[in-house]
């Protein structure tokens, strides 16, 4: 097995994040929000569609090698019949030809300037005209059956549970949802995987590689940007902020100037200089780095720590007002009156009282992050441009816009993706904010009153 | 207040040397003055002899940080550092590292980013305070549902598609305005109207979203409640009370970016090819014209800080109830 | 019920609707003129060419200037005493300022005439003797405007004047001066003194009697004392002749003579930009060039545009009357012997990336276009005999296609100082002659380039003197020659070679796993990638591992300057018709990392470097076939480049751009080109007609999707109140 360093941080960020969940969960005050936020089921279909992004992300975050020698995840094995089966070239979703005319060299040696056969998409046709569209029906559908059926199954085994918490459990409306959101995403994906070992379901880019393959791979990606950011950018805001706001005097000086320095250089700027920075690190030391994807794995976290670095500002300055609110309630006064050591006033009190915040603005940070990613890539100052990413794609395909006739399925299959992602973040972040901003859910008390 | 603003300033002061240390020191580790130098002076038969002409000519061929074998004061000012970041403080940013005088640039360049960024904020603000209105007023209908899903749809949407999309529609396949480019004078409108356009459109998701709680928020509050009572009808309501009121987030919110408006926007200007600042900035970072960059990020901080400034200044003016000391 | 405020805006919202749907309508029924102009409308009677520019270019001073991009404009403006013919090939010198070929004299150590017939290693120096034209003209500017008294007027700017100019329009008074053999002698002191950082000093300091000892002795004086210190090997005669003293032989002088390095320069441009407050606001001759050329640079913004306009003062010159077999029936010749130039204005915008210029080409508002890789498809298609031809879109809009082999090559080369790769030992030689095998450039050609290529046998393009074709021309390590064409060898004999070279299925025998080569490289973009997984596709049939090193330009000049790189590609454009042109790019004293010279792969080979100077200074004749034939075939077994291919350069011209021969060499180009203003306006009117349908629909769509919600609000009104 090969750990990449971002590997090793999500790994990281996978426990951290089970233990955080298992310990907001034994906490009664979270208790409300979370049972608010399980009965929604808007909140928890989103939930449904981030947690199989994360599963593809993490199936793609264990490497290891291969027999020949080449570092591949769980996900490339899986993938293998796509991440083989590269063609000459551009190909539409579904083609058996090349989506650009060439020379054809024909058996007698005269020349022909056509389409030419794809090498691996729709090869088992003898006849593409006639046998095409009956083929990928009834491949589709044969698929899609399977998929349903085994989501069928599991439904009616969920019915037939006769134990009543369960079933009452089951019957209600998130689960249902939750159910209903499991049944499509299982059935589509198995149909375009077993569809993926006939044709390139999503097309070929460029230079033939499966155009559904890459959109897998920018999952890791997308979900490396918006989450180990996080991972960055929370110790920094935390500790600055809550020390800012408890200590006040020269700490909060020293703070508060420290992010308005950080706050004023444009964010873009510091990126690209950072980004620089690294690739000519990287050039004075190859022989640390002498694979291509150690290569972009140490670009991929360099990016993750700037935006870390540019982003915590707006997270610490929402704690740093929070803590100062906080260090006069009745309680804290009383802890400090008590001669509790400011350390333990800081874990006791103030900061379990401030993770709601923290919660808040890491679901709706990672969205935008996501976004920005892309973003990034277009100005050359993101992730290696070998690194699988929708950005990346997304670039690409600006050129593909302007060809005639369009090639549009790569800037389709990125846009589908990200958009999936983004959507189910941005509503999940949203059920969240309901469920446990105070504010909120007084107001929604006021409404229901 | 006027005593408040000048603090204010000299609290700059120490800032703005923090951002230059910060910038330089990060410049001067990516790359070494002959690098620079090569770079500018293009790729066939470039001697060591030019290469060490260039330097002395655009006074990189000094220490960087110290320079030891001067006297007194002199290790701190013959320096690149002294010698670069000086006089920025007066703005003179002096010669780019192509040999053109970055001042007399940005003069140029930042009215064309202005006439982008002004009329997408002013218009942008408009649009999205106009549908917030409307989504408050039909609040707990089947509109208000439907107008969060569009929103949250909307925000989901990268920047780059809308202006892709954009680009490829309104400007290829229908013909209405120039794909890309710059008019002079009032002849820059027709450019205009696609970047302005998009970028309003990209801003409706999160901006209509933010105005609306805004305006909920006023509009639960006692005071509304008590003006409805009183026989006030809802879009007096809205109009008179909430509007008012959420006026001054508002205002603030906007005064704030509005010095940054000069600095323009890096995706929308290169991809329409603007001449403003942000296709500026994002040539010179591939360019790595460093003299040009460290300019911008000077002039990035100096804006910022002047729009913090203006912020605290327009709380007092909209709200009588603050006082600046 | 109180009036409602908001449905008075939501009606006055829907009047506005129909309002606009009238206009829209109205719009729409009439032919209008085209909405997507980018331009401001120019002046009846004058014709306009448009181009675009990439990027600013850097230097437009013709001493330093040394890149296509720049001599698109200074080629237009400065006039180097000679030129090629427009139209014959290959290519022929032919005077444009002078008035004949200089006259050639070979001279002894002592500097006494040789007679013409003496033996080449006699001749110590040979002397041009340059004679120009009488009554050519300047360009007006203010460097040469003299008041009554004769003082000049704007060398010595005050405070004031300096405060209130902008740009050089803002001097009013500009005048002009003829020009002079001493012009042209003021130039090449120029291309000498340090200062002026010319990236031809060091190659000149070779030839030109007496180049180097001016540089050192003119080391620390102001650019102002060059026109009074004298230099041994230039120097003029009287008004119109002037010498150049060249060591020993080189026939070649007569091809820099050409080049706008040898431009003339007045020595008052110099006295006026020196004054220090010009600079400060970026007036100086980089940005301002003072030529006698057809064209003179009217704006200068780089930041958007730059316009070439006629220089009113430009010497008699015509059109040519002669031109090869076939220039006649293309039209080439139908303004023969008329007057030069013949377009107003040329306005270049800058247009940063490929897909708008790309749009705006086909809606008509650029002359004249490449095609890159993703346009290709759309723009051409390749008949059944392999001929390319138009689209019918684009044969519709009667574009014309120009395709033609360009003299240059792109070539992927080792650094023959590499411990792998490189040397001269049978292991590395068999790894590269591998590699030759196993890198695919038809393969290459047909992806990225659209088959607009031709993969290279040799250093020699097409076109060279010395380039063969056929079987003659085969590079006969990696290629067969087969049923009359060369076919590029089976991977099988690759492998073998492998097998040889002691890395057997591409096993290093040291670390036992996958011998690991290394690709240096700026191409780092997004649109990069495919391109650089198609080399590691190449290495990878051989068992190698190829790394793709990214970096920026910087870091990648100093990999190659200090031999830190392994494997990179570079490119090579020709400066002048002439074998030693190319060839100059592998001899051993030319190396990168030891002399700092443009052999970047630091290739040496004594038998090399020995025919390499003999061929050198050799006039085109069977002999010098010979030599060159003998120094391909010891690059073809060494292998220091895979030669990667010679690029077509395709070109799309619009109906009305008539007179456009392909020629990457020519640079002075535009003064032949004509333009078509009324056919382009009809063209440009005909496809460019706004569609607001879908916007309408898409308005009506909104307004459909408003009505349910204005009945809720009616409803809530009466609700609420």
């Amino acid at each position: 097995m090969v750990v990449l360093w971002t590997d090793a941080l999500i790994y990281l960020l996978v426990a951290t994040g089970t233990v955080m969940i298992w310990s907001l969960s034994r906490q009664r005050a979270l208790r409300r929000p979370l049972r608010q936020l399980a009965r929604n089921p808007i909140a928890m279909v989103s939930l449904t569609v981030l947690v199989c992004f994360a599963l593809l992300g993490l199936a793609d975050s264990i490497h290891f090698r291969d027999d020949g020698n080449n570092v591949i995840s769980l996900l490339d094995v899986a993938c293998h019949a796509m991440r083989d089966s590269t063609e000459k070239t551009y190909s539409a979703p579904f083609a058996t030809h090349l989506y650009a005319r060439e020379t054809i060299i024909l058996a007698d040696g005269s020349t022909r300037w056509d389409f030419p056969r794809l090498q691996h998409g729709g090869a088992h046709l003898t006849d593409p005209e006639s046998q095409w569209a009956g083929d990928v029906f009834y491949k589709s559908l044969g698929a899609f059956l399977r998929g349903a059926g085994l989501m069928a199954m599991i439904g009616f085994l969920a019915w037939a549970d006769g134990h009543e918490q369960r079933r009452r459990f089951l019957r209600s409306p998130s689960a249902k949802a939750v159910f209903a959101c499991l049944c499509i995403i299982v059935s589509v994906t198995y149909t375009l995987f077993a569809l993926s070992a006939h044709y390139h379901v999503l097309g070929t880019d460029k230079v033939g590689e499966d155009v559904f393959y890459q959109a897998l791979k920018s999952i890791r990606t997308g979900l490396v940007i918006g989450l180990l950011t996080t991972l960055v950018m929370l110790p920094l805001a935390i500790v600055f902020g809550i020390m800012a706001g408890f200590f006040k005097g020269w700490v909060d000086d020293i703070i508060q100037f420290i992010y308005t320095t950080l706050n004023s250089i444009p964010s873009v700027l510091l990126i690209a200089a950072s980004i620089l920075m690294v690739q000519v690190y990287m050039a004075n030391h190859p022989d640390d780095f002498d694979n291509v994807l150690v290569r972009a794995d140490i670009r991929l976290l360099f990016l993750c720590l700037i935006l870390g670095v540019t982003s915590w500002t707006g997270l610490c300055r929402l704690l740093r007002a929070e803590t100062l609110k906080l260090r006069e309630m009745e309680y804290v006064q009383a802890a400090q009156a008590l001669g509790v050591t400011p350390a333990t006033t800081l874990f006791r009190h103030i900061l379990p009282n401030v993770m709601h915040i923290v919660l808040i603005s890491v679901v709706l940070d990672f969205s935008s992050l996501v976004l920005a990613e892309a973003v990034l890539s277009y100005i050359n100052i993101g992730v290696d441009p070998t690194t699988y990413s929708w950005g990346n794609m997304i670039n690409s395909a600006r050129l593909e816009m302007a060809r005639e006739p369009v090639v549009w399925w790569s800037l389709t299959a990125a846009f589908v993706f990200m958009f999936a992602l983004v959507l189910a973040a941005n509503l999940f972040a949203d059920a969240v904010r309901d469920a446990f901003d105070p504010r909120r859910a007084d107001n929604t008390a006021n409404i229901a009153r | 207040m006027i005593t408040y603003i000048i603090r204010r300033l000299l609290y700059a002061v120490p800032l703005l040397v923090a951002v230059n240390v910060l910038t330089f020191v990060l410049f001067f580790v990516v790359n070494s003055p002959d690098d620079m130098a090569r770079m500018q002076l293009g790729q066939k038969h470039v001697t060591e002899q030019a290469i060490q002409n260039w330097k002395h000519q655009h006074g990189y061929d000094l220490p960087l940080l110290w320079n030891d074998p001067q006297a007194g004061a002199q290790k701190l000012t013959e320096t690149i550092f002294y010698q670069k970041s000086a006089k920025l403080f007066l703005f003179d940013f002096g010669i780019s590292d192509s040999g053109r005088n970055i001042g007399s640039d940005i003069r140029q360049r930042m009215w064309p980013s202005l006439a982008l960024a002004l009329p997408s904020l002013l218009v942008g603000l408009l649009v999205n305070i106009t549908l917030a209105l409307l989504v408050v007023f039909f609040r707990e209908t089947y509109v208000e549902l439907g107008a969060g899903v569009i929103c949250v749809t909307l925000m989901s949407i990268s920047p780059l598609f809308y202006i892709i999309g954009g680009q490829f529609f309104i400007g290829k396949l229908l013909n209405l305005v120039p794909i890309s480019g710059f008019g002079d004078g009032f002849d820059a409108w027709r450019f205009l109207l696609l970047p302005v356009a998009i970028s309003v459109v990209a801003g409706i998701g999160s901006g209509v979203r933010w105005y609306r709680t805004l305006f909920l928020e006023e509009v639960e509050k006692d005071y509304v409640r008590t003006a409805r009572a009183k026989g006030l009808s809802e879009t007096q309501a809205l109009f008179k009370h909430v509007l008012q009121n959420a006026m001054i987030p508002i205002l603030t919110g906007v005064v704030v970016v509005l010095p940054l408006l000069f600095m323009g926007s890096l995706i929308m200007e290169s991809f329409f090819s603007i001449p403003g600042l942000g296709s500026y900035t994002i040539d010179a970072i591939n360019r790595q014209d460093f003299a040009i960059v460290r300019s911008m990020v000077f002039l990035g901080s100096v804006l910022y800080i002047v729009g913090l400034l203006l912020t605290d200044i327009s709380y007092t003016l909209v709200d009588p109830r603050v006082r600046l000391n | 019920m109180t009036p409602p405020v908001m449905s008075s805006i939501l009606s006055a919202f829907a009047a506005r609707l129909v309002a606009c749907a009238l206009l829209l309508f109205s719009l729409v029924a009439c032919d209008k003129a085209p909405l997507n102009n980018p331009y401001p409308p120019v002046d009846a009677g004058l014709s306009v060419l448009y181009s675009a520019f990439a990027e600013r270019p850097k230097h437009l001073d013709p001493a330093v200037a040394y890149s296509s991009d720049e001599y698109a404009f200074i080629g237009q403006i400065y006039e180097p005493p000679l030129q090629y013919h427009y139209l014959k090939r290959p290519y022929q010198l032919q005077p444009l300022t002078a008035t004949q070929l200089p006259t050639v004299r070979y001279l002894d150590a002592q500097k006494q005439p040789l007679p013409d017939d003496a033996d080449a290693s006699a001749i110590v120096f040979s002397e041009y003797l340059i004679k120009i034209k009488p009554d050519i003209h300047y360009q007006p500017h203010p460097a040469f405007s003299r008041n009554e008294r004769g003082d000049f007027l704007y060398h010595a700017l005050d405070k004031a004047t300096l405060n209130d100019i902008d740009t050089l329009a803002d001097l009013p008074t500009q005048q002009t001066r003829t020009l002079r053999a001493e012009d042209y002698v003021y130039q090449i002191k120029r291309l000498a003194h340090p200062k002026v950082h010319s990236p031809i000093a060091e190659l000149m300091a070779g030839y030109i009697d007496g180049f180097a000892e001016f540089a050192q002795q003119t080391a620390n004086v102001p650019v102002k004392a060059l026109k009074d210190t004298p230099m041994l090997g230039a120097y003029a005669l009287d008004e119109h002749r002037y010498r150049i003293l060249i060591k020993g032989r080189y026939p070649q002088f007569l091809y820099w003579l050409a080049m706008p390095f040898f431009a003339p320069m007045p020595w008052e441009a110099d006295a006026f930009y020196d004054q220090p407050g010009l600079k400060a606001k970026n007036i100086t001759l980089d940005w301002f060039p003072v030529g006698t050329g057809p064209y003179w640079l009217e704006e200068n913004n780089p930041n958007r545009r730059m316009v070439l306009s006629r220089n009113k003062h430009y010497h008699p010159d015509f059109y040519p009357t002669q031109g090869d077999a076939g220039d006649f029936e293309a039209g080439l010749l139908a303004d023969a012997g008329k007057r030069l130039p013949f377009v107003d204005r040329v306005v270049y915008t800058l247009e940063k990336e490929s897909i708008p210029y790309w749009i705006k080409f086909l809606q008509g508002y650029y002359d004249a276009s490449g095609i890159t890789s993703d346009s290709f498809d759309q723009a051409v298609t390749f008949s059944t005999g392999g001929d390319p031809q138009l689209t019918p879109l684009l044969r519709d809009k009667q574009i014309q296609l120009q395709a033609s082999v360009s003299t240059s090559i792109f070539y992927l080369g080792f650094n023959m100082l590499d411990p792998v790769v490189g040397g001269d030992s049978e292991r590395a030689r068999k790894l590269r002659q591998a590699l030759s095998i196993a890198v695919d450039y038809e393969e290459f050609i047909s992806i990225f380039a659209n088959g607009r290529g031709v993969a290279a046998q040799g250093v020699l393009p097409p076109g060279i003197f010395g380039h063969q074709d056929g079987e003659a021309g085969l590079n006969p390590v990696a290629y067969d020659w087969r049923d009359g064409r060369a076919m590029r060898k089976p991977i099988a004999d690759a492998k073998r070679l492998m097998t040889e070279a002691g890395y057997a299925n591409g096993i290093d025998p040291a670390t036992g796993r996958a011998l690991l080569l290394y690709f240096d490289t700026t191409a780092v973009g997004t649109d990069d990638r495919a391109l650089m997984n198609w080399y590691r596709k190449q290495f990878e049939k051989l068992g190698i591992e190829l790394v793709v090193r990214g970096t920026d330009y910087n870091r990648f000049q100093e990999k190659m300057r200090t031999g830190a790189a392994q494997i990179f590609v570079w490119g090579w454009n020709a400066d002048y018709p002439d074998p030693e042109n190319f060839f100059f790019l592998l001899y051993g004293p030319n190396s990168k990392v030891k002399h700092g010279g443009e052999n970047a792969g630091n290739y040496a080979n004594p038998e090399f470097d020995r025919l390499f100077e003999q061929m050198r200074n050799m006039d085109n004749s069977p002999e010098r076939q010979h030599i060159i034939d003998q120094m391909q075939t010891l690059l073809r077994t060494d292998a220091p480049w895979l030669f990667g291919y010679y690029p077509k350069d395709f070109a799309l011209l619009h109906s009305w751009y008539l007179n456009m021969k392909p020629a990457r060499i020519i640079n002075n180009r535009l003064k032949y080109s004509r333009i078509e203003d009324e056919l382009r306006e009809q063209k440009r009117r005909a496809w460019n007609q706004p569609i607001f349908w879908p916007l309408l629909l898409l308005i009506l769509a909104m307004a459909a999707a408003l009505y349910p919600a204005f009945k809720t609000y009616k409803r809530r009104q009466r609700r609420l109140s």
